[in-house]
């Protein structure tokens, strides 16, 4: 524990078990971007899956929207500190979408609209943890939180849970994303405070 | 890198509702200009709030300032603006961010756009600028409501005398008497006007930084998007709000 501040006391008290060291409760949906929020139409938008092998699984929005839906009720964890509970999503699982892909690789890199890039462990996204998500509180997703399409990895750090989606890399090994790069951990385990490259 | 134990060496009045820290970190070595710290205060039971700010020092100060501006009804920033004084101790962590960041190697002329406490992180570019001696062209938009409420008046004057650096202060509420420029809202017509006039005439690469309140950042950046920038070429930081 810290050095005691004179005079602060704070506003939150309660000590809350769904929220991660460090964060705080926020009701508001910050933004957090590194650039300009991309406009990317939904009929321009698709997303692709490409194996290790270079071959290439692609949906349109329309194949997309055909596939089994999901609804997501979750928490979500900002690197910036603040957290947000009980968040309503609705997506796709990357489990249906990679039923019908072929692949041994263990590290997958997610790639945005605008270059942006993360690079989150296969298994992170598999067995019901991560979707591709389109609508938020019951409306199509705001551009600037990532719509059309985000990927939503909610056990992670919210970058991980990159916006403007539009497709998967596989890789034999783990390389570091556009957000890593620039200072942010690897994995980005809210609850192990992942922040920054050098914690543990 | 963990939370450091920082002397206040100094607070600063801004305006009305904003004041600069000056911060003693022990093993400080500078920062890049652009970046953050993030500070920590601990109540008397062990609770704990952090929250980010950008350092508004120049990348090689001795002393790290950040410069915050009051939010009413917040956690932190209240005790920061009002309720810290010279010999308080605060912990910090960082040097933080890799992304919003200006390098005096930087070949190409940069854009500043901030609207109010959003002017910290530009100004640590402009006074990096200054003491680097750079010779590209440095361009400050500052949306600010009224001329008390300009965070850093005397230096951006002097940096607006410097031949390269340029500081057009944008009023949405009051300008100061005899002003001859525009009032109002910082909208998508006056950033596209103002970045007409500060694009290189060779039509060569320049770099973009906004920062301010999400709403204002999303405009701005939107506004110089839609005029053909290129959208790796503008770097943001949302400070938060609506
Ligand atoms: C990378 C980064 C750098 C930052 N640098 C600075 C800085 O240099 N100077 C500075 O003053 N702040 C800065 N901020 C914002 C700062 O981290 C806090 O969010 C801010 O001080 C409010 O904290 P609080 O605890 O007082 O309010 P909270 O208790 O966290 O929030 C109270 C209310 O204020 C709203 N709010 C938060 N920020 C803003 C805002 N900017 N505009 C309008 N409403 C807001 C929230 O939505 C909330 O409703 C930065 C934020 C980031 C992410």
């Amino acid at each position: 524990m810290g050095i005691v501040t004179p005079g602060f006391f704070g506003k939150r008290r309660e000590a809350d078990p769904h929220l991660p060291p460090g964060q705080y409760e926020t009701k508001d949906f910050p933004v957090l971007s590194a650039g300009p929020t991309p406009n990317i139409h939904p009929g321009e938008w698709s997303f692709s899956i490409t194996n290790e092998s270079g071959d290439v699984k692609r949906w349109s929005w329309d194949e997309f929207q055909a596939l089994p839906i999901e609804d997501v009720d979750t928490d979500i964890h900002c690197v910036t500190r603040w957290s947000k509970f009980d968040t309503k999503w609705r997506g796709v699982s990357l489990d249906t979408l990679f039923a019908e892909v072929e692949t041994d690789a263990p590290f997958t890199m997610a790639h945005s609209y605008g270059g942006y890039t993360t690079n989150v462990p296969l298994e992170d996204l598999l067995d019901g943890k991560a979707w591709v998500a389109f609508e938020f509180d019951g409306e199509p997703l705001d551009p600037e939180h990532g719509g059309p399409a985000r990927l939503l990895v909610p056990h992670l750090y919210f970058w991980k849970s990159a916006k403007w989606v539009n497709g998967l890399t596989m890789h034999e090994t783990d390389e570091l994303g556009f957000w890593e790069v620039n200072g942010y951990h690897a994995y980005g385990d809210p609850w192990k405070e992942q922040r920054y490259y050098y914690d543990s | 890198m963990t939370w450091r134990v920082a002397d206040v060496v100094a607070v600063h009045e801004e305006t009305p509702t904003a004041r600069t820290l000056m911060l003693r970190i022990p093993g400080w070595q500078g920062a890049l200009a652009g970046q953050h710290i993030d500070i920590r205060l601990t109540a008397p039971d062990g609770y704990q709030a952090a929250r980010s700010y950008s350092l508004s020092s120049a990348a090689g100060a001795e002393f790290a300032a950040v410069s915050v501006e009051l939010m009413p009804d917040g956690e932190v920033s209240p005790y920061l603006v009002r309720g810290v004084s010279a010999g308080d101790q605060l912990e910090v962590l960082g040097p933080l961010g890799g992304w919003f960041v200006w390098k005096p190697t930087q070949p190409e002329p940069i854009r500043l756009i901030g609207g109010g406490s959003g002017i910290a992180p530009l100004v640590s570019i402009l006074r990096t600028h200054a003491e680097a001696g750079s010779t590209v062209p440095a361009h400050l938009l500052y949306s600010v409501r009224s001329p008390d409420f300009v965070y850093f008046r005397d230096e951006l004057d002097a940096l607006a005398a410097a031949a390269n650096a340029k500081v057009t202060i944008q009023y949405t509420r009051h300008a100061p008497q005899g002003w001859t420029g525009t009032v109002g809202r910082l909208d998508g017509a006056r950033v596209t006007s103002w970045a007409a006039e500060t694009a290189p005439a060779d039509g060569g690469a320049i770099s973009t930084y906004i920062c301010g309140p999400t709403r204002f950042v999303e405009l701005a950046a939107d506004t110089l998007v839609a005029a053909g920038a290129d959208p790796m070429s503008v770097r943001t930081e949302r400070f938060g709000g609506a």
